[in-house]
C-alpha cells in the first residue's frame, strides 16, 4: 500500500482498516476518502465498542415516537405534541479551551433537537470537575460556566438544571454533558432520510472555516498532558447564528419545503452527507466548489473535515429551491445548493469538475467496525457492617461539614449566570426542587427535566451504579409529581482498550438496562464518550442519566419549600443506614471501602408510584428525595428552601444514630404535608406496602437532628452557600 | 388599544414580551419585523429583551440603526408610548431616546434573579396601579445592566422624577441602584428587569402586571 503508516496513524486507522477499506472501494483510497472513513470509523461516529452493548438498553414504550439512531428522542406528551430531547459531551473540548468547548457543546446538543422541528424550551448540563485544590479546577469551572452562559443566554433559551460535582479523577479529564429539550407538533417532526432522486442538497448557515478538523477523532483518543497543544482544534461557537438557525429553520418546517435535515456536528459535512443518504437509502452528489466558505485556499479534505459551527444541510423538495433561500436570506443566513440526491447509493463528491471522493454509502454509515472488546467485570464490594463507626463526632457537627461539601454545597453561582427564566414558561426554577418544570407554552402541562448520576457508587460496583442512576432520575421526577417517560444517557467512561474499563462500561450498561425496563423508562437517545483518561488515569465511570417526566397540571407540582411551620414531615422507604459509599463516608470520614447502597427496583417503583399518587392526590406540600447526604441533607436542603426550621425525632429502635441520618439508603422521599393529613397519608402509604412513619415537625428557625444540638438556619446558610462563592473568589 | 412588538435578529424576549401585553391587556399585538421602515398603528411600541445581533458590538448599538427605528423614535417624538426591556432599554439609550448608557455588569458576569425593585415615581403611564414605594420581585437577567449616566444627566434625571424604579439589592453596579429610566415626558420607559416574566404566580411573581396594567388606566 502506498499510504504511509504514519499518515494512517494520523486518521486513527489501522492496517486492517486500510484493507477493509480498500475491499470496499476495490482501489486505494484517495486523501479525502481516507479522511472521510477516519471520522466515519472514529469511536465518536462509529460507537465501534459500545455498540454491541447499548443494544440491551430498553428503547420502547407506546409513547416512544422515535428511539435512539435520529438526531434526538423522541416521546408523545398529549394534546397534539412531542418532546424532543437529547444529551451529548463536549468533554475533549471543554478541557482544553473550557468557554469554546462548552459555548460550542451547548450549541450542537441544540442543532440535535431543532434540527428535528422542535422549538428547544430547555437546556441542562451534567458537570464533573477535578478535584477544587488542583490547579487547572477554578479556571475550568468559570470557563465552562461562563461558555454555557454565553451560548444559551443568547439563543434564548433557559439553561434550567443540571448537576456539578468534584473528583480527583477528573483532574485530568472532566465532563461537560449538555442536554437540550424541545417541544415540536406531532405531526410536524423532521427526520434526517435524504429521499426524492434529483432533489437539490443546501447547505444552510455559517460558512466553513478551518475550525475543529478531526475533532471526533481527537475525541476518540486518549489523552496526554501534550494533546494540549491541539487548542486549534477546538471550534468557535457564534450563537447569534445559531438564534438565526433555529428561527429560519422553525419558519422553513411551517411549510412542506423540507424532505430531510440533519445538523452538522461532529465530522461536519461528511457526517451530516453520510447519515441522510445512509438512512434515506439513497446516494448523494455534491460539488464542493458551492460551499460557502470563511476563507481562500480549502481543500476539499479540509471542507468535509471541518467542524465549523452552526451549519445545516438539508434536502429539500425540487423546484422550491426558491422558497426556502427567500426564508434564509430574510434571516441573513448563507444558503447554496452544493448537490443532488441520487438513486446510486454512492456518495460522490466534486471538486473543481473533478471527482475527489467516490465512495458506497451503506459501508461507510452502515458496516463501520463493530468491535466485541474483551472485559473484565468489577469485583463486588463487601458491605459495611451495619453500625457507626467510632468517634464520628455529633450530627449537627457532621451535618454543618456535609453542606459545605463541593457536591452538596448550593450551586447558586452557577445557575445564576444562566438565563432560566427567558420563554417565561419556567414553573420550577433551579435548587426549587428535584428537578426543573417547564411548561408547555400554552398549556397547563409542564415538562420535568433532571440530569442524574453517582459516579463513586458507579465505580465501586457498575451494576448497582447503573440502575442507580436512572432510579434517581425517575425518583426526581416523581418527586415534583411528574409522570416519568423517558430518558437520554451520555454514557462517560476511560479507555475502552482496557479490560477493566469495559467491563465498567458493560456493568453500568446493564444496571441502567435492568432500571430502565423495571421502571418503564426507556431511553430514546444517547451519546457515549470514551477514552477519557490522561497518561493512564480513567475518570470514575459516569453514565449521565437526562431524564423526562410529564407534569399533568402545574398547579399540582411540588418543591422543596413548605410553606408554613407546624407540618409535619414523613418519610417514605425503608432506611438500614447504608453508609458505604455515602458522601459521608467518603468524604468526611475518608473511606472507599464498602459497597455503595443496593438498588431494589421493586421497592423504587412501589415508593415512587405511592408519593406520584399522594401528589396528584394534592396530599403533599413539598417533597424530596433522599440521595447524596442521606435524610440529614434532604431535611436541611428543604429548610434551606423554606426558611423555616425542623425538629427530628430519631427513632429509638435506630441503632446507629448517624449512620441512620446520614445514610444513602435507596428508594425513599421525605414529604411535608398538612398535620391534618398526616394520618391519612400514612395510612395510604401503608395499605400500599409503602414503609413509612412521621419522623418530625416543621418549624422554627433552626434545625434540630434527635438528641443533637440545634443548628441555626443562618448557620447552614452559611455553610452551603458560601462555599463555591468563595472558592471562584480564590479563597 | 394596540401594541408592537419589535423583533431584531437576536430578539429572545419578543414572544414573551407579546404575550404579557396580550394576556394583561387584551390587545391585539402587531409583531414587527425590524426591516420594516413604518410602523402599524399603535398606542404602545415595545422593545424586547435579547441579544440583538449578538450584541457584538455595544448592546443594542446596531439594532438602533435598524430600518423600524426612525418609525420608533418618530412614534415618540410625536408623543407615542414605548417601553424597552433589558435589551430594548440598551436600544432606546443607543437610539438617543433615554439618557444615560448600559455597560457590563460591576461583577462582570451575567446575573439572573428576582431582585426587589421599588417604584419611584408612580406618577406616570407605566407605573400608575402602583403606590409609592411599593417594593416588586422582577427577574433580571443581563450581562450588560450597570446603569451609567454623568452627574449633571443624574442630576437631571432625579430632579424631573425619571428614575421608575430603583433596585434594592443592586445586581449590577447601576448608578444610584437605578432600575429604570423615564424620558423627560415620561413616554419612553426603559427598565433592565423583565416584568413580562412576572405577570402570574406560577412563573414565581406577578409584579410585572402593574406596568402593562398601568398602560390599560391611562389608554382606555
Amino acid at each position: 500500500m502506498a499510504i504511509a503508516a504514519d499518515v494512517l496513524a494520523k486518521h486513527g486507522l489501522n492496517a486492517a482498516d486500510l484493507e477493509q477499506i480498500a475491499a470496499i472501494l476495490g482501489r486505494e483510497p484517495t486523501l479525502v476518502e481516507l479522511g472521510i472513513f477516519s471520522v466515519m470509523w472514529s469511536e465518536h461516529c462509529s460507537y465501534k465498542s459500545s455498540k454491541i452493548h447499548l443494544g440491551k438498553l430498553p428503547t420502547a414504550a407506546p409513547w416512544v415516537v422515535q428511539g435512539p439512531g435520529e438526531n434526538a428522542g423522541v416521546i408523545d406528551i398529549g394534546e397534539g405534541k412531542v418532546c424532543v430531547f437529547k444529551m451529548e459531551s463536549h468533554n475533549h473540548p471543554s478541557f482544553i479551551e473550557p468557554y469554546q468547548g462548552a459555548a460550542t457543546g451547548v450549541g450542537g446538543i441544540l442543532r440535535d433537537v431543532f434540527t428535528m422541528g422542535a422549538r428547544p424550551v430547555a437546556l441542562l448540563n451534567a458537570l464533573r470537575f477535578g478535584e477544587p485544590a488542583h490547579p487547572k479546577t477554578r479556571h475550568l469551572v468559570e470557563g465552562v460556566v461562563a461558555g454555557i452562559g454565553g451560548y444559551g443566554n443568547c439563543v434564548g433559551v433557559p439553561t434550567v438544571g443540571g448537576e456539578c460535582t468534584f473528583h480527583r479523577a477528573y483532574n485530568g479529564n472532566i465532563l461537560v454533558n449538555a442536554m437540550a429539550v424541545g417541544i415540536a407538533e406531532a405531526d410536524k417532526v423532521f427526520y434526517a432520510k435524504a429521499r426524492g432522486i434529483g432533489n437539490p442538497v443546501l447547505y444552510v448557515g455559517a460558512k466553513t472555516g478551518r475550525d475543529g478538523i478531526h475533532g471526533a477523532t481527537m475525541a476518540s483518543a486518549e489523552f496526554s498532558e501534550a494533546k494540549e497543544a491541539e487548542r486549534p482544534t477546538v471550534q468557535v461557537g457564534d450563537p447569534f447564528t445559531e438564534k438565526l438557525l433555529i428561527e429560519a429553520c422553525l419558519e422553513l418546517m411551517a411549510s412542506d419545503v423540507i424532505v430531510a435535515i440533519q445538523d452538522m456536528g461532529a465530522a461536519g459535512l461528511t457526517s451530516s452527507s453520510f447519515e441522510m443518504a445512509s438512512s434515506g437509502g439513497a446516494g448523494i452528489e455534491m460539488v464542493l466548489d458551492a460551499v460557502p466558505m470563511r476563507e481562500t485556499g480549502m481543500t476539499p479534505y479540509e471542507i468535509m473535515l471541518s467542524e465549523s459551527q452552526e451549519r445545516m444541510l438539508m434536502v429539500v423538495e425540487a423546484g422550491r429551491e426558491a422558497e426556502a433561500m427567500a426564508v434564509f436570506a430574510k434571516w441573513e443566513l448563507d444558503c447554496a445548493v452544493v448537490g443532488r440526491v441520487t438513486d446510486t447509493g454512492r456518495m460522490v463528491l466534486k471538486w473543481r469538475d473533478e471527482v475527489v471522493a467516490d465512495v458506497p454509502v451503506a459501508p461507510v454509515a452502515g458496516a463501520s467496525p463493530v468491535l466485541d472488546r474483551p472485559y473484565v467485570k468489577t469485583p463486588s464490594p463487601v458491605p459495611l457492617p451495619n453500625a457507626d463507626p467510632q468517634n464520628m463526632g455529633s450530627a449537627d457537627r457532621l451535618l454543618l461539614e456535609m453542606m459545605g461539601l463541593p457536591d452538596i454545597a448550593s450551586k447558586r453561582w452557577i445557575f445564576e449566570q444562566y438565563d432560566h427564566m427567558v420563554m417565561a414558561d419556567t414553573v420550577l426554577l433551579p435548587g426549587a426542587g428535584d428537578a426543573a418544570v417547564v411548561r408547555v407554552h400554552g398549556s397547563r402541562r409542564g415538562l420535568a427535566l433532571t440530569t442524574d448520576c453517582t459516579p463513586r457508587y458507579c465505580e465501586a460496583d457498575p451494576y448497582q451504579g447503573g440502575m442507580q442512576a436512572v432510579a434517581e432520575a425517575w425518583r426526581n421526577l416523581t418527586a415534583v409529581g411528574a409522570r416519568p417517560l423517558a430518558i437520554t444517557n451520555c454514557l462517560n467512561f476511560g479507555n475502552p482498550e482496557r479490560p477493566r474499563i469495559m467491563g465498567q462500561l458493560v456493568g453500568c450498561i446493564e444496571g441502567m438496562a435492568a432500571a430502565c425496563k423495571a421502571l418503564d423508562f426507556p431511553v430514546v437517545s444517547g451519546n457515549v464518550s470514551l477514552y477519557n483518561e490522561t497518561d493512564g488515569r480513567a475518570i470514575l465511570p459516569t453514565p449521565n442519566v437526562g431524564g423526562v417526566g410529564l407534569v399533568a397540571d402545574i398547579d399540582r407540582l411540588v418543591g422543596l419549600r413548605f410553606a408554613t411551620a407546624g407540618m409535619a414531615l414523613v418519610l417514605v422507604g425503608e432506611g438500614q443506614g447504608w453508609l458505604g459509599g455515602s458522601l459521608l463516608w467518603q468524604q468526611v470520614l475518608g473511606r472507599d471501602d464498602g459497597a455503595p447502597p443496593p438498588v431494589r427496583l421493586a421497592d423504587e417503583r412501589r415508593n415512587g408510584d405511592a408519593v406520584r399518587g399522594l401528589i396528584e392526590a394534592g396530599l403533599v406540600e413539598a417533597c424530596h428525595d433522599l440521595a447524596d447526604g442521606g435524610l440529614a441533607v434532604a431535611v436541611a436542603e428543604m429548610c434551606l428552601a423554606s426558611g423555616i426550621g425542623a425538629v427530628v425525632t430519631v427513632p429509638s429502635e435506630a441503632p446507629a444514630v448517624i449512620a441512620w441520618l446520614f445514610g444513602e439508603d435507596q428508594a425513599r422521599y421525605l414529604l411535608a404535608v398538612e398535620p391534618g393529613s398526616e394520618r391519612d397519608v400514612l395510612r395510604r402509604l401503608a395499605q400500599g406496602g409503602v414503609v413509612a412513619r412521621a419522623i418530625g415537625r416543621t418549624g422554627g428557625d433552626s434545625l434540630t437532628l434527635g438528641a443533637a444540638p440545634a443548628i441555626s438556619l443562618d448557620r447552614l446558610r452559611q455553610r452551603a452557600e458560601g462555599w463555591l462563592p468563595s472558592y471562584m473568589a480564590g479563597a | 388599544m394596540r401594541a408592537a412588538v419589535i423583533t431584531f435578529p437576536g430578539s429572545n424576549c419578543d414572544r414573551d414580551l407579546a404575550v404579557a401585553i396580550e394576556t394583561v391587556l387584551d390587545w391585539p399585538v402587531d409583531r414587527v419585523w425590524h426591516g420594516e421602515t413604518a410602523l402599524p398603528g399603535v398606542d404602545l411600541v415595545a422593545i424586547p429583551g435579547g441579544f440583538s445581533y449578538g450584541d457584538y458590538l455595544r448592546s443594542g448599538a446596531i439594532a438602533s440603526r435598524s430600518p423600524i427605528m426612525a418609525a420608533v423614535i418618530r412614534h415618540a417624538r410625536a408623543g407615542g408610548y414605548v417601553l424597552g426591556i433589558c435589551n430594548g432599554f440598551q436600544v432606546l439609550t443607543e437610539a438617543g431616546l433615554l439618557p444615560g448608557a448600559l455597560i457590563r455588569n460591576a461583577s462582570l458576569k451575567f446575573v439572573c434573579r428576582h431582585v426587589a425593585v421599588r417604584v419611584e415615581n408612580p406618577a406616570t403611564a407605566f407605573t400608575a396601579a402602583f403606590a409609592p414605594g411599593d417594593v416588586l420581585s422582577l427577574p433580571v437577567a443581563h450581562h450588560d445592566g450597570n446603569y451609567v449616566i454623568d452627574a449633571d444627566g443624574l442630576a437631571r434625571l432625579e430632579g424631573e422624577r425619571q428614575v421608575a424604579f430603583r433596585y434594592l439589592d443592586n445586581p449590577n453596579g447601576s448608578t444610584a441602584d437605578i432600575a429604570g429610566v423615564l424620558s423627560a415626558d415620561r413616554r419612553v420607559l426603559g427598565m433592565m428587569p423583565h416584568p413580562e416574566r412576572a405577570i402570574e404566580p406560577a412563573l414565581g411573581s406577578s409584579d410585572g402586571r402593574g406596568v402593562f396594567g398601568s398602560l390599560l388606566a391611562e389608554l382606555s
